[in-house]
């Protein structure tokens, strides 16, 4: 069960500067029982972006968006509207979000913050990974997580390490930021990289209380 | 002396020095000697490629006291925010006003690839860090007691990287977040780093060109098969194996460092010579290059 948050509407507004219109997508599996994804919160992130002037061009759920086919199905079968729109915002956790962006060409958006692995262990079928930071960065780095794929984790672009596209840590291994740095040249985001200083806020990866309190989390407990 | 006030006046050169593996700090402090007066001043690395050693502040503060200045290097590896904001203020209580921050290699290119990775700040958040502390405020919006430091905020870019573009964007970001100077990756493409230097330009800050000199054919090749942002090309590698004794007794890698200085004056602000040890060769390579 992988706990995610919705991030505050401001926020969303934000990501959102200077777009017109967005399809949204919200994910079935765990964020719909967190209330970050499903219909219910497609619905009402839907109505607030609309009295906020945004257009939602279109709006789907998918059971699990951590699994890429089943993304793939869902864009072809709403192509069109998916095309019309400068992007698509989803409700999910990290990796669906990564999981999404992996197959299509179009800028995606994060809704939620996702931070916490509990009462069950997450299983996706899928490469992409989440370190439940809490303060998701998505947004910034065009659906690649600098958490997990940079291996010092770095938030504000690439150390001087990257070789031939590797790592320097390893030669085998894909320098993280090259990867981001190329999709976001790839969707003509650039810009996003020359944002303000990204700072990592250790604090958010502490999960209160409440959102400690899953179904799994009370059943362990007793 | 802050090197931001020299770079109106003359072309700036610095050297650097590597704290030793034990505390016994005499010998090291005697290499610095030989660079006294022949620099503008002098970068202590810390921890320099993951492998622990003797302090970058503690050698900071000893050149300080024999009338050296140091440009104090600080890399992200090794402590959160907490301690490196507790480490720069240190600093400017000893009088050191050259600070040069890196976010450091991984702790796995090290001697010690068990330690944790810290990387709490980054190179850009850190040198945003400096600029809230002399703004008088910590990360956290914290008021400092008393005066605020003040420092010459130095940050680093690769030049000769493929490609180069992501090196700007954060070098742009480097800049906007506080930095004042840049020294470089070692450059051994003149072309290439004019190139740099066309788009570097317009962030109005000045750019010390990385010497790096080079001792041996292996090094040469080494540095091509694992140095991020760094090619020798072929040109110079045959010049190190042209007369084997010369190159040896290092006075082909004097010769190649000075006419590298040469060629790429004319585009920067100053040079930033890495001795690596061969910390007796730089005052040959300053006068070969016509900068004594
Ligand atoms: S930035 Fe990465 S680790 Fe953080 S929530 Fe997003 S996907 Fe997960
Ligand atoms: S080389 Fe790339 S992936 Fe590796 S630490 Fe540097 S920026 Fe991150």
């Amino acid at each position: 069960m992988i706990v995610s948050q919705q991030k505050p509407i401001d926020e969303i507004l934000k990501m959102l500067e200077g777009e017109k219109s967005v399809f949204v997508v919200g994910c079935n599996g765990c964020a719909e029982v967190c209330e970050t994804g499903g219909e219910k919160a497609c619905v009402e992130l839907k109505q607030k972006l609309e009295a906020s002037g945004i257009k939602v061009a279109g709006c789907t759920v998918v059971d699990f968006m951590c699994n890429k086919l089943l993304d793939s199905l869902k864009i072809l079968r709403h192509k069109k509207k998916i095309d019309s729109a400068d992007s698509i915002l989803a409700l999910t956790c990290g990796i669906g979000v990564q999981a999404i962006a992996s197959v299509i060409d179009k800028y995606v958006h994060p809704a939620n913050n996702t931070i916490y692995l509990g009462g069950f262990q997450g299983l996706w079928p899928s490469i992409e990974k989440c370190a439940e930071c809490g303060d998701c960065v998505l947004d910034l780095t065009g659906g690649i997580c600098p958490v997990i794929n940079c291996s010092k984790s770095l938030l504000n672009g690439p150390c001087g390490g990257t070789k031939n596209s590797k790592c320097e840590i390893d030669k085998e291994l894909d320098c993280g930021w090259e990867k981001i740095y190329n999709r976001l040249k790839k969707l003509n985001r650039l810009e996003n990289f020359q944002k303000l200083v990204k700072l990592r806020d250790y604090s958010k990866m502490f999960p209160s209380a409440e959102l400690r309190n899953t179904g799994f989390y009370d059943i362990e407990k007793e | 002396m802050r090197l931001t006030e020299l770079f109106s006046k003359k072309f700036v050169v610095t050297s650097e020095i590597g704290p030793p593996k034990g505390w016994q700090i005499e010998k090291c402090l005697q290499e610095a000697e030989h660079l006294k007066g022949k620099v503008d001043a002098i970068n202590v690395t810390d921890n320099q490629s993951s492998v622990m050693r003797f302090g970058s502040l503690a050698t900071c503060h000893f050149l300080k006291d024999r009338g050296i200045e140091p440009v104090y290097q600080v890399v992200c590896r090794d402590r959160n925010r907490i301690a490196l904001q507790s480490d720069i203020l240190s600093a400017a209580a000893f009088g050191i006003e050259n600070l040069l921050l890196l976010t450091g290699d991984h702790t796995k290119l090290g001697d010690h690839p068990q330690a944790k990775p810290v990387f709490d700040l980054d190179s850009v958040s850190l040198i945003y860090a400096v600029k809230k502390l002399e703004e008088g405020q910590d990360l956290a919006g914290n008021k400092l007691e008393s005066e605020p430091p003040k420092f010459s905020i130095g940050a680093v870019v690769s030049p000769c990287s493929d490609p180069v573009e992501p090196q700007l964007i954060k070098m742009e970001k480097k800049v906007k977040a506080g930095a004042q100077f840049f020294q470089t990756q070692a450059v051994y493409e003149t072309d290439k780093f004019v190139k740099f230097m066309e788009k570097a330009k317009q962030f109005g800050v000045p750019v010390m060109a990385g010497i790096v000199v080079l001792k041996s054919v292996g090094m040469a090749r080494y540095m091509n098969e694992n140095v991020a942002g760094v090619y020798v090309p072929d040109n110079l590698i045959e010049e190190l194996k042209k007369d084997k004794e010369k190159t040896k007794s290092g006075q082909t890698g004097i010769e190649i460092a000075a006419k590298l200085i040469k060629e790429l004056k004319p585009y920067c602000q100053g040079v930033h010579i890495m001795p690596l040890g061969w910390d007796d060769k730089v005052p040959k390579i300053i006068e070969l290059a016509g900068l004594s």
